[in-house]
């Protein structure tokens, strides 16, 4: 399971729809403490795939992953998952999703904006194994 | 001189656990031939059987990627951090 504040939904959720409208794949990374269920940060980052292929794939951008992982670090957090969105499809992972997962012990968190309302699942993909997960929203910790 | 080396999660179960290694070298790639002398795991997780590096990270200079820079003939100094990540992309 993945525990999520509903600030940090609502930032995927926006992300998603402004680069939507472009339209692109919107990207961006997952922090917390390894080996815990709760995102304690949510980094957008920029999608550095070659812009006319921005709507079908995404490469997250490899100075904001430094930017995103350092902040982490700082408060004793790592990057514990992805998010990405799906322009034109629902929110699972695709193949090249799969083949790309770059870490078993991450969370993938896939937002669909293909239908009039924003659809925001999470999985984990293993070995090439997905296994979708309960996505939990909770208030935002005191920071 | 050895340079530090910082470590993504996926990677430091092949280098006992650690998240930041310590690696000789005066040049990005001579520091990962270091790392590989010292934790042979690592092996084709970070350079390609064709001695490149792989495309499925990131390696950075301190705050630069080194594949904007001289890739794995970037010149390292001693307080120069070298940083490992994963490359994210996906469909």
């Amino acid at each position: 399971m993945l525990r999520i504040s509903r600030a940090h939904w609502q930032a995927m959720i926006d992300h998603a729809l402004e680069e939507a409208a472009k339209p692109a794949e919107a990207c961006g990374l997952l922090a917390g403490e390894l080996g815990d269920f709760d995102v304690k940060a949510v980094y957008p980052c920029a999608n550095a795939a070659p812009p006319e292929k921005q709507d079908l794939v995404y490469e997250l951008d490899s100075g904001d992953y430094l930017k995103a992982d350092r902040d982490a670090q700082a408060n004793g957090w790592e990057i514990i998952g992805v998010y990405h969105s799906h322009t034109h499809t629902e929110a699972l992972p695709s193949p090249t999703d799969i083949a790309q997962a770059p870490d078993p012990s991450w969370h993938y968190i896939l937002v669909s904006t293909r239908h009039p309302a924003a659809v925001v699942r999470s999985f984990t993909i293993v070995d090439g194994q997905v296994a979708e997960e309960p996505l939990v929203l909770e208030r935002p910790p005191a920071r | 001189m050895p340079v530090e080396v910082r470590l993504p999660t996926v990677l430091r179960q092949h280098a006992a656990g650690q998240s930041s290694v310590r690696a000789n070298g005066s040049t990005i790639g001579e520091v990962f031939e270091d790392l590989l002398r010292q934790f042979p795991l690592l092996a084709g997780q970070v350079i390609t059987e064709d001695g490149t590096l792989h495309k499925f990270v990131n390696v950075y200079r301190n705050d630069d990627d080194v594949r904007f820079l001289d890739k794995l003939a970037t010149p390292v100094a001693d307080a120069d951090v070298v940083t490992i990540l994963p490359a994210v992309a996906g469909g």
